[in-house]
């Protein structure tokens, strides 16, 4: 095991070499060092291990023996027709499309009037406007000498998107960032990468969609960082809906400037094991965010949230409500902390975590935390696991509705807190549809 | 319409009825009176197909049929309803969306065409006017931030759409004010024909001011400890329960005498 482990991570190190090669002298020093120091720590810290307390419950050794093939540069045969089922209609011509993790201008659409900034990562840091914006926040939120992913992902960073929303620019259409994976080959990591800044009093609407066009084995290690300057405003969505044999392991970041707002859900549907990291930091005056999830699971899939929402300035808002519902034998993690730090008065938090159980099977291990060093705040948090209620569904059987049936209007009933506050109409639609298609298949087994 | 005979029924392996026998037929408003913990409650949802209660006797008959064998969800199609004492909430499925579901279960059961929601719109429009309900009501998830009152009002509303043969009220009266009581107590009358049955399940008198029942069964322990017409209800108004209690199978025997 140790010998395949070391293989494994000599790949990884060999095609960074390449990468290296390919791009030799093309980019600027800070950013070639960035990735150097990303590579090392990588090479150190190698895939989290069960011992670590952050990945107590999910287990990365299946995928840290297996031999991925990073893709680093990549064309692609893909055509408009093959992104339809993924796309959605709110977001015609305003969609970025990322191909293995590598941007595809060709596929992607963007209405010069949305006034959006879209640039490969490695373009972007030699361009004079935007390689200073680049170099202060690309591996500033997301910490690559804390985490082996994250590491490996930094040190890989090339072809991922940086987007930029100007200033008082008020984006009125969602943009998508599509990030689809199309295996080649035989088992392949993407490196899907996104820096998206908001600069002062802009506003957007981003959904994040993970997908693949088939259902074989692959590795998706992303990497997205957000940052929110003075007044922005984001509504973000992420759509995880990977092919049942992918592992997803991907962490976000975000940084909130003054009175800067960020929504966000992100839903689980996809992948055999997720994890998914979420930070928030607020760290100045004024700041609120709403961080919301779904994660909706069935036999053989494990899906993992990993929250921190960290207040360290004062009279900022945070609410948070993930739900779980799960299905067969799958397991969810929840573990979600929210601190407050010394300084961060009157900050006004709260944490929520919910599951349902449809099988006896299914398992779910929750763990909401605050931590609190302030002393005028008001905070509250709790996590509930739950089944369906027989008296519940008692009702909706005295009303000549079937059990299945009903089980099915309960669990969307269920849903329907996380997924009502969903703005656009098709991220709603699609939700609505995958619940009601987890219970079907349930009915079929 | 239901003829219950000897029924024993068990919850957790304690009885709690001890041999009901009752007929109803259609036209009839019964009333089930009796103390807390008579079992008349009980006997309100072993009608309704509650998995918890397990019959260990007897047996009940449906329009000929053996209801006993019938899940909820068929005997509801069926025409058998039974308005909640404390009606469910479920959120994020609104009041006519539910009503519609509900209302084409029965439609397709009785192998007629189900209703578009435009169409169910009108028809519920056209019902919600028994109990006086504002079309707010439609568009708001199922009993959710709905008053003790409100949520009464809303099973009397799905009374009226689901039109049952046979209606159980289980505690409709309970938490009720007088005004509440007067709405909900003229949509069962309203409902009320040659056609259906109506039981209703209460503690107090009061209700029966408002719907007069053809007959009336005091249960006391599991029994029913006397029966009589709508007067009998004012003498238990001035002599309460516990004359009841003290010796159930007596009366019973006094009275069949």
């Amino acid at each position: 095991m140790v010998s395949q482990l070391i293989k494994s991570e000599s790949k990884y190190e060999s095609a960074f070499r390449s990468l290296n090669n390919a791009s030799k002298g093309r980019q600027p020093g800070w950013f070639e060092r960035l990735r150097q120091r990303a590579m090392d720590s990588f090479v150190q810290l190698g895939f989290p291990t069960v011992e670590q307390e952050e990945w107590k419950y999910t287990n990365l050794a299946p995928l840290a023996k297996l031999d991925f093939d990073p893709i680093i540069l990549s064309s692609t045969k893909i055509g408009p027709e093959t992104l339809q089922p993924f796309s959605y209609p709110e977001s015609v011509n305003c969609q970025l499309v990322l191909i293995n993790g590598v941007l595809q201008s060709k596929l992607s659409s963007l209405s010069e009037q949305n006034q959006v900034v879209a640039l490969e990562l490695s373009e972007a840091v030699v361009r004079e406007r935007y390689g200073d914006v680049v170099r202060k926040h690309l591996a500033g939120g997301a910490d690559y000498c804390a985490s082996g992913p994250t590491a490996l992902n930094t040190a890989f960073i090339s072809s991922g998107a940086f987007v930029l929303i100007p200033r008082n620019v008020k984006l009125d259409v969602p943009l998508q960032i599509l990030c689809l994976s199309d295996p080649v080959g035989r088992e392949m990591v993407t490196f899907p990468r996104l820096l998206v800044v908001l600069e002062e009093n802009s506003s957007a609407t981003i959904i994040e969609t993970y997908a693949s066009t088939t259902g074989s084995q692959y590795f998706t290690n992303g990497v997205v960082e957000i940052v929110l300057k003075d007044e922005a405003r984001l509504e973000h969505y992420r759509v995880q809906r990977e092919g049942v044999e992918a592992f997803h392991v991907a962490t976000t970041t975000v940084e909130l400037g003054r009175c800067s707002s960020y929504n966000t859900t992100s839903v689980t549907l996809g992948a055999k094991l997720s994890r998914h990291d979420i930070n928030v930091v607020l760290d100045h005056e004024g700041a609120e965010c709403r961080v919301d999830g779904l994660y909706i699971v069935s036999t053989g899939q494990h899906a993992d949230t990993h929250s921190v929402i960290d207040h360290r300035q004062a009279h900022c808002t945070s609410r948070q409500l993930y739900k779980g519902i799960l299905d067969g034998n799958s397991r969810a993690v929840f573990n979600g902390k929210v601190f407050v730090r010394h300084g961060a008065q009157k900050t006004d938090a709260m944490q929520t975590n919910k599951n349902l159980l449809l099988s006896p099977e299914a398992h779910v291990d929750t763990k909401p935390q605050l931590e609190i060093y302030a002393d005028d705040v008001k905070c509250a948090h709790g996590a509930a696991v739950g089944q369906i209620d027989e008296e519940e569904l008692f009702y909706l059987e005295t009303r000549g509705i079937h059990s299945d049936l009903g089980r099915n209007l309960l669990t969307y009933g269920f849903a329907e807190e996380v997924i009502g506050k969903i703005s656009v109409d098709s991220i709603r639609l699609q939700l609505d549809e995958a619940v009601l298609h987890r219970l079907n298949a349930r009915l079929e087994a | 319409m239901l003829e219950i005979r000897d029924l024993h029924v068990s919850v957790d392996g304690n009885e709690i009825l001890k041999g009901i026998s009752l007929r109803v037929n259609k036209g009839e408003v019964h009333a089930i009176m009796g103390p807390n913990g008579s079992g008349k409650s009980t006997l309100a949802k072993v009608l309704a197909g509650h998995p918890a209660y397990e019959v260990t006797k007897g047996e009940v008959l449906y329009e000929g049929k053996n209801l006993l064998t019938m899940a909820p969800d068929e005997r509801a199609r069926d025409g058998v309803f039974m308005a909640f004492q404390y009606p469910i909430e479920v959120p994020g499925v609104s009041n006519a969306q539910f009503l519609r579901l509900a209302y084409n279960e029965r439609r397709k059961h009785l192998g007629e065409e189900e209703l578009d929601p435009l169409e169910f719109k009108d028809l519920l429009k056209e019902r919600a006017k028994v109990v006086e309900m504002d079309a707010s009501f439609m568009s708001r998830s199922v009993n959710e931030g709905f008053s003790g009152g409100e949520k009464k009002r809303n099973e009397i509303l799905q009374m009226a759409v689901l039109q049952p043969k046979l209606a159980i009220l289980d505690e409709t009266d309970s938490g009720l004010d007088i005004d509440a009581l007067r709405v909900v107590a003229a949509g069962v009358n309203q409902l009320h024909n040659p056609e259906n049955a109506v039981i209703l399940v209460t503690h107090y008198q009061r209700l029966l001011n408002y719907i007069v029942p053809d007959f009336i069964h005091v249960l006391a322990a599991g029994q029913i400890a006397k029966e009589g017409g709508k007067e009998l209800a004012l003498e238990l108004e001035a002599k309460g329960y516990d004359w009841l209690k003290s010796s159930p199978s007596e009366q019973t025997t006094a009275q069949a005498r």
